[in-house]
């Protein structure tokens, strides 16, 4: 079995486990810290960047002090996608400290020792190609990349999006929509549609298909892993999971205008209980999902509140990724002093 | 008349951009009065804004990229405070005017900063290394250099007179088509782009042309100084990509202003084309940028270790694999597009591969080091600060070479962390150490060692308390371009990278102190050998600053580091070869098609974006004819004498002389 | 023996030997065809780029016409010898230059000029009947970028057909001067260049556009 499908595959057998501060380390990572003692010995220049470097390597393993700002991250996953990508983030950084590190050091202790106030060290005034320091040299990043490459290769395919996750539950299907500056989404199977919130069952696998009612956007919920583009006129996939329950942020992690601040949602993994009561909600609501209501969504609007819609147009998604439905207005021309005036070229 | 240009083109609404402009405008009345006052004009004029010498160009170049570093860093620091206050609060800068600043930040830095900056250094020192007069071709050089001056002023316009793009420093349609940005933002940001692109394509065709055909005799490729190649490396890019960015941007300037639809939503467009095409240029782009900065080091490595550089041969593999692998990696730029596994994996790895002869640069040069006698000069502290910083910066580049790495951190705080991380840590700190080390050729006199050492510091130190924050951001799924956040654990962290932003300005203002004190306390700092590093190379040879001429007889080259085994000859002989026999050399003439044509571009690049479609016409024609009266000349070239030749090297070479006596006495 | 020789003799020598300015590298028209030539490199990156916007587009013709249903293959044919023709009395204008015969350079240059306009005139003429029948540029992508693509070139020979009428007009104010034939040397390739182009945008354009 490939080696990363063992870390998301155990964890949910064995339930998820808050990391303790330290125990998230990789081995390789723990034999960097004793490297570190031994350049407490270095001159001052040298500590200077050295601490610098430390304070990196101790912010990226997390001390205490950061922790309460863990929870939010990509380095405090709460489903198997986002566990496995942090995975391969903290092996990939491993694997590379083990030659920056030493290039690092070797780059201030060559420039230190060879410094031209230090009689002792040989000057070798013509000493300029050295085959086997070449071998090595072109060895060691290639080694490195050869291994990274192959991280790269079946983490690509392992992670891909668009692949289903592996699980007994029923996999829980949404259409989402990015509109200018809120997002729209549609559960076909339940036939509601809510903005800017998104509660799904915790431990159900997530299935969503996204589009752009406008302009490029991404949906990103950091904490349960990979983000996918939306656009205009096309259908992306993302399977994704949240594996307790718990609130997530979401948001648009690609610049759209004016608005694109606001433009984060709600995330809610419930209880398959709970999630039947929203269900229960959202069918109460006022409002229905259909041409003229998303008409009057696709208008643009900055920190849209959440709205429920108790009934949806089971096309209505196909109609916005075909562009059927014809994209989103952008920004009304009387807001903009120098927007065109029509000086006869109009369109 | 005026098409769409009206008195509401100029926010006189908003306060910052009013009383910025207003400074900014006051200012250089205040430095064209002074000109005119002192009677500099026609000095100015015949000898900077007409001339066609590749030393004046490249001076020029700096000048241009020194000044908009600047314009960019004002923008960087808007920002940075920005971001710091802005959580739950919207701040001092309104959407509207926070996605400019970004906008412009990023434009201006790679496209008004970087770029000028090693096009500068290229042409500054390639034509004296390679033992030649000038570069291919001189006039069209003053053509290039004055068609990016005219980008950069139509980005400055952009400030009063209407707005700037809203769309980040890549305009990704469809946001930046007509119906989402219907303003005149991202037309400014086009026609400045495609009247400096211009320029930057005659950059490229002059330095590939003059590295691969114009050198001394004697000058064989394997015998060229490091820095010369990979100016071959950075301008066959420049050749092979901004042909891309060109076309890229016409098709978008055809859907904005004809209506077509590459690019738009409606009627077939295709988003996803555009992101292909425009990183098909951007990634190549960003080697543009930083081989320059190798060679850079590579120069400054050798010099200050007193060794030869380590590895040349393989230098040179490693930087035309670079140069090749350039237009392989681009869709690393869009993993989250969802191509598809296969897609991503492949440019995955294409990416790392890149990262191996970056690695071999690396470590050749930590063995240049060694065995050597390293001086800690401020170029060489620059060049220690790049090898560290640039490989922390290149490993995080392999990291998001991960595709699922790429997932959760693109387009966040880490990817800003990464790329800045990169382009300062090898553009920068490699533009900071070529400036210093070629600026005694360049005018005569050191920079003041002391302030150049304090500005390395203040910038390094604030690099990293600015950028490493971001990283960690970044892992708390913090995405950029936010003029306003909701999580309150963000800000602490912001507030650090702000405090960074104000040890970079530290920095900055120490380097214009420097270059000022440099310039009161030259008679102190001046140096007469011509070779204040005690360098390698041919441009050592000259005086500094050299004559028009460069070399009053073309010097012959028998091996590499050519000026390294004369010096060692001069030495042990204790005196210099004989005088050689001067003769007539021709100079290319001095000329205003440059400044004049780049007057009309300016002018037609406005009249584009505000659709005065007569004035278009009117600039079109100023600029054809132009290129006539430059064609109908008939004294294109100037004879130098060689009574003037032999007056001026003779001057030279007694101050060598008296330099050789100082050293063998002391 | 020293790497550098400012002299160019050892310390044996006699004296200095006088460097002639002219004898080491290439000649300034070599340099300047060299350059030409690159240039040209980089304009046929650009014509790519527009060329890969086109295959990409090719089909996004948004319910709108296609390419079987636009493309005539008569009138492009008569443009392609237009053009071709052209190139032929450009190289024979070439030559008039480089041998000083004066007649020979302005009848080639006269021809290749009624050449060039014929070929612009058919084709502004398939773009106005193109644009009469609804199927202008903002129909949909695929014309818009059919339209760039053939745009793009016929925009470079206007270009040319410009820089035609200049160097007739430095022949004739200048006659044949060095720097005069090395800008012939660089119109020519340009030409030349188009018509490869040309020969390219009509075989993947036109010809596989109808053959579908």
């Amino acid at each position: 079995m490939p080696v990363l499908e063992r870390p998301y595959a155990s964890r949910q057998a064995s339930g998820w486990v808050a990391p303790r501060p330290g125990s998230t380390l990789h081995p390789v990572a723990q034999n960097v810290s004793h490297a570190r003692r031994r350049d407490d010995h270095a001159g001052t220049r040298r500590r200077l960047l050295i601490e610098s470097t430390r304070a990196i390597r101790w912010m990226c393993s997390g001390l205490p002090f950061a922790l309460s700002a863990c929870r939010t991250g990509v380095l405090d996953p709460r489903g198997p996608v986002g566990v496995a990508e942090k995975t391969i983030l903290i092996d990939s950084l491993a694997i590379m400290l083990a030659i920056v590190i030493p290039t690092i050091l070797a780059a201030f202790g060559f420039a230190w020792w060879f410094r031209a106030s230090n009689r002792r060290a040989t000057y070798r005034p013509d000493w300029e190609f050295s085959g086997r320091i070449e071998l090595v040299v072109w060895s060691i990043p290639m080694m490195v990349i050869i291994l990274l490459g192959g991280v790269a290769w079946i983490g690509s395919y392992q992670l891909d999006p668009a692949r289903p996750l592996a699980s007994t539950e029923p996999t829980l299907e949404v259409q989402v929509v990015s509109l200018d500056w809120k997002w729209l989404f549609i559960y076909p199977a339940q036939g509601i549609a809510s903005v800017n919130q998104l509660v799904v069952p915790a431990g159900a696998p997530l299935h969503f298909s996204l589009t752009s009612s406008s302009v490029m956007n991404a949906f990103f919920i950091p904490q349960l892993g990979s983000m996918i583009y939306t656009m205009n006129g096309m259908v992306t996939n993302l399977n994704l999971q949240a594996d307790h329950p718990g609130d997530y942020v979401g948001r648009s992690s690609h610049y759209s205008g004016d608005g694109f601040s606001d433009m984060h949602f709600d995330v809610r993994a419930v209880p398959s209980g709970a999630f039947d009561q929203w269900l229960g909600e959202v069918r109460t609501s006022a409002n229905a999902l259909d041409d003229s209501t998303y008409a009057a969504l696709a208008v643009q609007s900055i920190a849209a509140p959440v709205t429920h819609f108790r009934s949806i147009d089971p096309t209505l998604f196909d109609r916005v990724a075909m562009a059927t439905i014809p994209p989103a207005p952008g920004p009304p021309a009387a807001t903009n002093p120098a927007a065109r005036h029509d000086d006869g070229a109009g369109r | 008349m005026w098409g769409r240009l009206n008195w509401s083109a100029i926010p006189f609404d908003q306060p910052i951009v009013m009383v910025a402009s207003s400074v900014v405008g006051l200012g250089i009345l205040a430095v064209l009065a002074w000109i005119f006052h002192k009677g500099y004009l026609p000095y100015l004029w015949r000898e900077w804004l007409t001339s066609v010498d590749h030393k004046r160009i490249g001076v020029m170049y700096a000048v241009l990229a020194l000044v908009m570093l600047l314009r960019g860093f004002a923008d960087a620091l808007l920002m940075r405070s920005q971001q710091a206050v802005a959580l739950n609060a919207p701040g001092y800068l309104p959407p509207e005017h926070y996605d400019q600043i970004f906008s412009a930040h990023g434009t201006m830095m790679i496209f008004f900063v970087a770029m000028p900056f090693m096009i500068g250094l290229m042409n500054f020192v390639v034509p004296l290394q390679l033992g030649s007069r000038d570069v291919a071709f001189p006039t069209l050089n003053s053509v290039g250099f004055w068609l990016t001056a005219s980008g950069a002023l139509l980005v400055n316009i952009s400030l009063v007179v209407g707005e700037f793009a809203r769309t980040g420093w890549l305009p990704y349609p469809p946001l930046s088509e007509l119906a989402y940005s219907p303003g005149v933002g991202v037309d400014y940001y086009l026609w400045a782009l495609q009247i400096s692109g211009v320029g930057s394509l005659l950059s490229g065709i002059n330095l590939v042309t003059t590295v691969l055909k114009v050198r001394a005799p004697g000058m064989d490729y394997l015998r060229m100084p490091m820095f010369c190649w990979t100016t071959l490396a950075s301008n066959l890019l420049i050749v092979a990509a901004f042909p891309i960015l060109t076309a890229t941007f016409a098709m978008l300037l055809l859907d904005r202003y004809l209506g077509f639809h590459f690019f738009t939503n409606e009627a077939g467009g295709n988003v996803m084309m555009f992101m292909n095409l425009i990183w098909a240029w951007g990634h190549p782009e960003v080697y543009i940028l930083v081989l320059p900065a190798f060679g850079i080091f590579s120069e400054v490595f050798s010099t200050f270790s007193g060794k030869p550089l380590f590895g040349y041969r393989s230098m040179v593999v490693a930087t035309m694999a670079i140069c090749i692998l350039a237009f392989m990696v681009w869709l690393h730029h869009f993993f989250t597009m969802g191509a598809g596994a296969n897609v991503n994996a492949i440019f995955g790895i294409a990416t790392m591969i890149i990262a191996v002869p970056t690695g071999v640069k690396i470590f050749n040069w930590l063995f240049t080091m060694y065995g050597g006698r390293v001086v800690f000069s401020s170029p060489l502290l620059w060049a220690l600060g790049f090898v560290v910083t640039f490989v922390i910066g290149g490993m995080t580049g392999v990291l998001m070479a991960v595709p699922p790495a790429d997932f959760v951190l693109h387009n966040s705080l880490f990817l800003v962390a990464h790329f800045h991380n990169v382009i300062i840590g090898g553009v920068l700190f490699g533009a900071f150490a070529g400036y210093t080390y070629w600026f005694p050729k360049a005018f005569g006199f050191r920079l003041h060692e002391g302030l150049g050492k304090a500005a390395f510091w203040f910038w390094t130190i604030g690099f990293y308390v600015a950028f490493m924050p971001l990283y960690w951001l970044g892992l708390q799924g913090m995405t950029r371009r936010m003029q306003h956040y909701e999580v309150a654990a963000w800000q602490p962290w912001l507030l650090l990278a702000a405090v960074g932003a104000a040890l970079i300005l530290v920095g900055i203002v120490l380097q214009v102190v420097q270059l000022f004190y440099s310039i009161r306390h030259r008679a102190e700092l001046r140096d007469d050998s011509g070779d204040p590093w005690n360098g390698r190379s041919l441009e050592w040879s000259t005086a500094s600053p050299p004559p028009m001429f460069n070399f009053a007889v073309f010097p012959h080259v028998d091996g590499a580091d050519a000026y390294w085994a004369a010096k060692r000859g001069e030495r042990e002989k204790a005196s210099l070869g004989p005088e050689p026999a001067y003769a007539d050399i021709e100079m290319p003439r001095n000329s205003a098609t440059g400044f004049i044509c780049a007057f009309f571009a300016t002018i037609m690049g406005f009249a584009l974006i505000w659709h005065i479609w007569w004035l278009v016409g009117c600039a079109f024609v100023g600029a054809f004819a132009t290129f006539v009266v430059l064609a109908w000349r008939d004294e294109s070239e100037l004879t130098v004498s060689a009574d003037t030749l032999a007056g001026l090297d003779r001057i030279h070479r007694s101050a060598r002389a008296a330099f050789l006596q100082k050293q063998a006495t002391s | 023996m020293s790497a550098l020789a400012m002299d160019a003799a050892g310390p044996a020598a006699s004296g200095p030997r006088a460097v002639d300015e002219h004898e080491h590298g290439a000649t300034k028209r070599i340099i300047v065809g060299y350059g030409f030539w690159i240039f040209l490199i980089s304009d046929i990156i650009m014509f790519a780029a527009f060329f890969a916007a086109y295959a990409v587009l090719t089909d996004s013709t948004a319910a709108g016409p296609s390419r079987r249903d636009l493309f005539e293959i008569r009138t492009v044919a008569i443009e392609t010898a237009c053009l071709l023709t052209s190139s032929l009395f450009c190289g024979l204008a070439g030559i008039g230059a480089t041998y000083r015969e004066r007649r020979l350079f302005y009848a080639g240059m006269a021809i290749t000029f009624v050449l060039g306009a014929a070929f612009l005139f058919l084709e502004l003429r398939e773009f106005a009947g193109l644009i009469a029948r609804g199927a202008g540029p903002g129909r949909s992508a695929f014309l818009s970028a059919f339209f760039a693509l053939i745009g793009c070139h016929g925009i470079h020979v206007t270009a040319g057909l410009m820089w035609l009428l200049t160097m007739v007009a430095q022949v004739f104010a200048k006659g044949f001067r060095d720097d005069v034939l090395r800008r012939m040397l660089c119109f020519g390739l340009f030409w030349h260049t188009l018509d490869i182009i040309w020969v390219a945008l009509f075989s993947l354009v036109y010809l596989v556009g109808v053959s579908r």
